[in-house]
């Protein structure tokens, strides 16, 4: 084992740093006091200075700015975590599991060859790292462990955000990056999924999911969102599958949305779906499957199938 | 052009399964293409569909003989030939960390020499997300990962990137690549039942970790499956039961609090 030292490195896009970022100290504090070592935060590109600063919260000891470039490229990440874990000798070199941290973390691991363990929900240390993630579309839930030093990168919003300033030192570090080694270029972002309707103002939002079956089925869908009054949303299968347009998609990827009432229907509750409504005041879930994770965040559930209770639901609402 | 596609056979669990040990008892598993890979696959059969010159589709997958009807799925779409890797060795391990998958099918990689290669983004069972990242650096390839959208060149991809709420990364990768497909790229294809019919007569050939000059201690990446379970359910719903009828009043009422229709 190192120093017992924890390196995480903070996401921004669009010069905003993104909320993992506050959610990483929590993490990374408490694996720092377990594993007695400091807490080191990176922050890579961008206005390095001010992003310093916000992330400067308590539980950091040290913040390391590394000033290249201005929007992510992993390229430049993959060296500069590289570069900064060589100099840090830490345990735990702690990244999120955001689309991001997918794109550098798993090339940093294999550069480094230390043991990634993506997508953590909990981490804990005994003799290794103990690590808790979902698998089976988060019906099962798996303990593995890790030596350090090991990569792991964390879910979203798993652990809390740290609010409170905190009083590290601030390091700018530099890497030699020879240029030939930045091979990916960015040429930009586009924003998709605008279009006709926005579900992100909808108040009442009738969701459905891959337990539709068939394109055909979705009438009866419709036919019940129409007697509602409400908006009728999916979940990625099904506007992958073209049956509804992009804008009509709830989750990490395509709309948050924080209606009265989110009735999911045929909907497992994978956790990019989850990003996109568990904001939702009531949330209604109808699943054959008793332990389909959406029932986690249901306020209210049936256990069963969705094309008997959907006509039943028809006929008391259709005017 | 040869592009080369990781294709993994994944398990689904039952909906009333148990767990023994570290383990879930076969008859709760139900086995099938990683979708994730089926848009893989079509991405690279579309490549070779859409170039004037040859284009040699390739699959590898690492997995028990079982796999081979996946696989076969993947040569019924158009793939042209096919590498399953497995022994004992790969067998017995309860956990092979994404890093270490990564190393065996670099070795694959490595003796095929592909200009691009296409994983999928996830696999449903597992769900690292990180093998296909982890392959480029072991091959010393460009990659981008999460990929909804791909042109080539001969020699670059100009891909986009799906990022979080709505956004795309506009990026392009120089030859050779891994890119790791993101569901939706495209409208898979069904295999028609000629496809099925050749697929039998197709190249599927198994390897061994020694056959590809891997020690198994390439297996060895210092990850340890201690635990799996059933998560402790979180849930305070209420829950409905009784006939579609009777939910469905239950649900009216609910619907009706909450201000849906109230008039
Ligand atoms: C990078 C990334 C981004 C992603 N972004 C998003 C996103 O923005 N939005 C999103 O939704 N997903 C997203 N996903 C995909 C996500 O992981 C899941 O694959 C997806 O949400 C599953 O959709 P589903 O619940 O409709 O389908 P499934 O998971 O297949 O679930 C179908 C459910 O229907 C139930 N069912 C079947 N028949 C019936 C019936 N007759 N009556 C009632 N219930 C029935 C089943 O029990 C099951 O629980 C993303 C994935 C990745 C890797
Ligand atoms: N055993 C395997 N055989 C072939 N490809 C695999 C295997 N495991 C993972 N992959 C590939 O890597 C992708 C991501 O898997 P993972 O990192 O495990 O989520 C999958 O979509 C596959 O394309």
């Amino acid at each position: 084992m190192s120093d017992g030292d924890v390196l995480a490195v903070a996401e921004h896009r669009r010069g905003e740093l993104r909320p993992v970022s506050y959610e990483l100290i929590a993490a990374g504090r408490d694996l720092a006091a377990d594993l007695g070592g400091d807490l080191h935060v990176a922050v890579i590109g961008g206005d390095v200075d001010s992003f310093a600063e916000r992330v400067n919260r308590a539980g950091a000891d040290v913040v390391h700015t590394v000033d290249e470039g201005e929007e992510f490229n992993h390229d430049v990440y993959a060296a500069a975590t590289t570069a900064l874990f060589e100099a840090v000798d830490p345990s735990v070199l702690l990244l999120p599991n955001s689309v991001n941290g997918l794109d550098y973390a798993p090339a940093v691991a294999t550069r480094l060859s230390i043991p990634l363990v993506s997508d953590a929900v909990d981490l804990t240390v005994a003799d290794d790292l103990v690590v808790t993630r979902e698998t089976y579309g988060s019906k099962v839930e798996t303990t593995v462990e890790a030596t350090t030093p090991a990569a792991v990168t964390i879910r979203d919003a798993e652990w809390p955000s740290v609010e409170d300033p905190g009083d590290a030192t601030v390091e700018p570090f530099t890497v030699d990056i020879d240029a030939p080694s930045i091979r990916s270029t960015v040429r930009g972002f586009e924003e998709v999924g605008a279009g006709d309707v926005d579900i992100g103002e909808a108040e009442f939002i009738v969701s459905v999911g891959r337990g539709i079956d068939e394109e055909a089925n979705l009438e009866l869908v419709e036919e019940l969102a129409d007697a509602l009054d409400a908006t009728l949303a999916a979940s990625r299968p099904i506007v992958d599958n073209g049956w509804l347009p992009k804008n009509r998609q709830v989750g990490q990827s395509g709309a948050v949305v924080t209606p009265k009432v989110y009735l999911a229907l045929g909907i497992s509750g994978a956790v990019q779906h989850v990003a996109g409504m568990k904001g939702a005041e009531t949330i209604i879930a109808v699943n054959t499957d008793p332990d389909a994770p959406i029932f986690d965040i249901a306020d209210y559930g049936v256990v069963g199938d969705l094309f008997e209770v959907v006509p039943e639901l028809i006929e008391r609402f259709e005017s | 052009m040869k592009v080369l596609v990781t294709v993994k056979e994944v398990a689904n669990v039952a909906d009333d399964f148990e767990i023994e040990g570290l383990t879930i008892p076969e008859q709760f598993l139900e086995y099938d293409l990683n979708e994730w890979d089926d848009y893989a696959v079509e991405a690279a059969v579309q490549i070779a569909e859409d170039r004037d010159e040859d284009v040699e589709v390739v699959a590898v997958t690492v997995g028990p003989e079982r796999s081979e009807e996946t696989v076969r799925m993947a040569l019924a779409k158009g793939v042209d030939r096919a590498v399953r890797v497995w022994d004992d060795t790969l067998a017995e391990a309860a956990l092979v960390g994404p890093t270490a998958m990564a190393r065996v099918l670099a070795a694959v990689a490595e003796a095929e020499d592909p200009d691009l290669v296409l994983s999928g983004v996830q696999a449903a069972d597992d769900g690292f997300g990180a093998t296909g990242v982890a392959l480029a650096e072991h091959l010393e390839y460009a990659w981008a990962a999460v990929v909804n959208d791909l042109e080539l060149d001969d020699e670059t991809a100009s891909v986009r990137r799906e990022l979080e709420g709505g956004v795309e990364e506009l990026t392009s990768v120089p030859l050779p690549a891994v890119l790791t497909i993101q569901t939706g790229i495209n409208d898979p294809r069904y295999a028609s039942l000629r496809g099925i019919r050749q697929a039998q007569r197709k190249e599927l050939d198994v390897r061994t970790l020694a056959d590809l000059g891997l020690d198994p201690a390439v297996l060895d990446d210092d990850l340890t499956l201690t635990g799996l379970a059933r998560p402790e359910s979180e849930s305070d719903a209420t829950l409905f039961e009784g006939s579609a009828a009777d939910t469905a009043d239950d649900l009216e009422t609910v619907l009706r609090d909450a201000g849906v229709s109230a008039e």
